[in-house]
């Protein structure tokens, strides 16, 4: 869309550069199918290799793990570019890199991360994070799955997970789980499991009107055996896993805006064509009102995500700042979404267009990774002092 | 082999264009940029050839203000080795002018072959590769689709409107690439933080002397509405009519 704002002054020649690369990608690759992937519930496993090769999972870890070393605003803008394609792409890029390589690089031991971090980056090895269970959602503290530590070291697990992106199609899962019989959130440690072990199955999850072009599971652990070395070492309370939303709401308060700008892009070319009492619809004042809140509501996420990502790459950002980024951003896009598809009349419900399916996937986004709700408590706690969660 | 590939930072051609206020030049404000599509060939077959062909060197080319080091640089995140711009304040629109910097440039490169795109696609003159070939004194094929090269000779098709002509030459030769070589590539985003690494010499471009320069430029008239001559069979005579002396394609 146009830069109305000149944002991309604020940008490096190499920000706009790595923007560019992925933009190009999306156009040719993902655009062309993802309407019909949306209608028929299938996420487009073609293009993991494609994706692979441009370097975008865990394009913000370092290079020495086979990662490509950006930083994050360059990160920020490969997951806008996911998006204007479809969330459940970015979803499966943020799971990948924000949640399972994030974790084995923050908490995982040196052999750890030479031995994931690199396939996972060219795509060898796919990642689902499981935290949420079917009663923890929005309090994972609270989860029952239990690990048991052996005499010989090595760890039973035993629980289930929900929600999971990507759970069906793994082949690591980075599962959270309680320890030794302990029910404090202290307890909580991360396992690397391969999801071929036995006792690991995985379903997918059925009758989505969102995300459907994305995987989304359950998984059951039964008696699961790991060895001594599956535990992520330096994972340790609920922090740990607190600290991989931090890097995947980052990067999803980013993501929202691309598909904001593809339903805005959309809109825009649509009033500007349609004619309607002889007039193209785009000359009517409701029209022009929609349009205009659509793009000052764009700009305004953006430019708060783009402080934002500076004060990561300063490392100077907490968790309540990625707060109120994630739940702004993803509160305007779902507006936008819907008042683009307003904007399509009729032709807006077609999966032709994109906004119908954005206002859907974002629906899905504006609840996962701390739902809206919970983001306004965590600002609340934040400003008050007061924790209103319990 | 060492390959030199010469780029144009062109507009993006889905721009709807304003002529700017001088009347011979369009109105820059708002436009995006990038390599020339063909140019982009160009690269992709000189990076190509070099990683069939085991070690080389990539050079890319482009004359112009600063602002081309853009394209220079997505070129060497492609995986070019090293870039070099001839700075100028703009782009001359006589084409022997850019070739004569061009030629000066590459003289004493010692390159094996010389790719250009078949033309830019905002100018579309066609005239700077082959130019380029004259000044050098190089055999030069335009145009061609497929290229490959074995003990120092090239093979090269093009194809022709209706027909398919093959051409064979010796190395170093100057070659302008056209749909059919393949595509670019994306920059993947480790080539894009590598090519902050890789040199980027600047040289001011020994222009020679601009004997063309652009009178006019304006927008393609805006097309007349269509016309109904009828409805059903009936309308066919009338059609077939007005096809024949007005529309002149019959």
């Amino acid at each position: 869309m146009q830069d109305f704002f000149d944002i991309d002054s604020a940008l490096s020649e190499e920000e706009r550069a790595v923007r560019a690369s992925v933009r190009q990608f999306v156009d040719e690759r993902i655009l062309p199918i993802i309407g019909d992937c949306y209608v028929e519930g299938r996420f487009p496993k073609e293009i993991i290799p494609g994706l692979a090769e441009l370097g975008v999972f865990g394009a913000n870890l370092p290079e020495e793990y086979g990662c490509a070393g950006l930083n994050n605003v360059a990160y920020g803008l490969i997951m806008q570019e996911l998006e204007r394609g479809d969330s459940g792409i970015r979803s499966f890029a943020s799971v990948q890199g924000a949640l399972v390589m994030y974790p084995i690089f923050a908490f995982g031991s040196e052999e750890q991360k030479k031995h994931y971090l690199p396939k996972m980056a060219a795509g060898e090895i796919i990642g689902c994070f499981g935290l949420t269970e079917p009663d923890f959602g929005s309090n994972p503290s609270g989860m029952i799955t239990m690990a048991k530590e052996q005499a010989d070291g090595s760890w039973i697990l035993n629980g289930a997970k929900m929600w999971i992106t990507n759970g069906s199609q793994a082949k690591i899962a980075v599962v959270w789980a309680k320890t030794n019989g302990d029910k404090s959130d202290k307890s909580i440690r991360g396992f690397i499991v391969p999801t071929n072990t036995p006792g690991f199955t995985a379903k997918d999850q059925k009758g989505k009107l969102s995300l459907r072009a994305s995987d989304t599971s359950e998984l059951v652990f039964q008696d699961v055996h790991l060895p001594k070395d599956a535990i992520l070492p330096k994972s340790g309370g609920i922090k740990s896993p607190l600290m991989c939303l931090t890097q995947a709401r980052y990067g999803i308060s980013w993501g929202v805006i691309g598909a904001a700008m593809a339903c805005y892009e959309e809109a825009l070319a649509y009033s500007t064509s349609r004619v309607m009492f002889d007039k193209v619809i785009g000359g009517f004042q409701l029209q022009q009102q929609r349009l205009a809140i659509m793009l000052t509501e764009i700009v305004k996420a953006q430019l708060v995500s783009l402080h934002l990502g500076r004060l990561k790459d300063a490392g100077k950002l907490t968790p309540q700042q990625v707060s109120l980024a994630k739940r702004n951003n993803c509160d305007i896009a779902t507006d936008v979404a819907r008042e683009a598809r307003r904007l399509l009349g009729a032709n807006g419900i077609l999966a032709e267009y994109a906004s119908m399916r954005h206002m859907a996937n974002l629906e899905s986004v504006y609840t996962y990774e701390g739902t809206h709700d919970i983001h306004t408590l965590i600002l609340g706690q934040a400003v008050t002092g007061l924790s209103a969660f319990n | 082999m060492k390959i030199a590939v010469c780029i144009k930072r062109v507009p993006d051609m889905e721009t709807r264009f304003k002529i700017a206020a001088n009347g011979t030049s369009v109105d820059e404000s708002g436009l995006k940029y990038d390599m020339s599509d063909f140019d982009g060939y160009a690269v992709e077959t000189a990076l190509q050839l070099n990683e069939k062909q085991g070690p080389g060197e990539t050079v890319v080319i482009s004359l112009g203000p600063d602002v081309v080091q853009e394209q220079l640089r997505k070129a060497l995140s492609m995986g070019a080795d090293r870039a070099v711009q001839l700075k100028a304040d703009r782009v001359p629109a006589d084409g022997l002018a850019i070739a004569r910097a061009l030629a000066a440039e590459l003289k004493e490169g010692g390159y094996d072959l010389i790719l250009f795109g078949r033309q830019a696609v905002d100018s579309a003159n066609a005239t700077v590769g082959p130019m380029t070939a004259e000044l050098l004194g190089l055999p030069c094929a335009t145009a061609v689709s497929t290229l490959d090269i074995a003990n120092g000779r090239a093979t090269a098709r093009r194809d022709l409107e209706g027909a398919t002509e093959v051409v064979e030459f010796a190395l170093p030769a100057v070659v302008s690439v056209d749909e059919g070589m393949p595509r670019a590539r994306y920059p993947s985003l480790k080539g894009i933080m590598a090519a902050k690494k890789k040199p980027l010499e600047v040289k001011p471009a020994q222009l020679g002397d601009e004997r063309i320069s652009i009178e006019k430029m304006e927008l393609p008239p805006e097309r007349a509405a269509g016309r109904i001559v009828g409805e059903g069979p009936g309308a066919v005579p009338e059609l077939v009519r007005l096809l024949h002396t007005e529309a002149k394609v019959l």
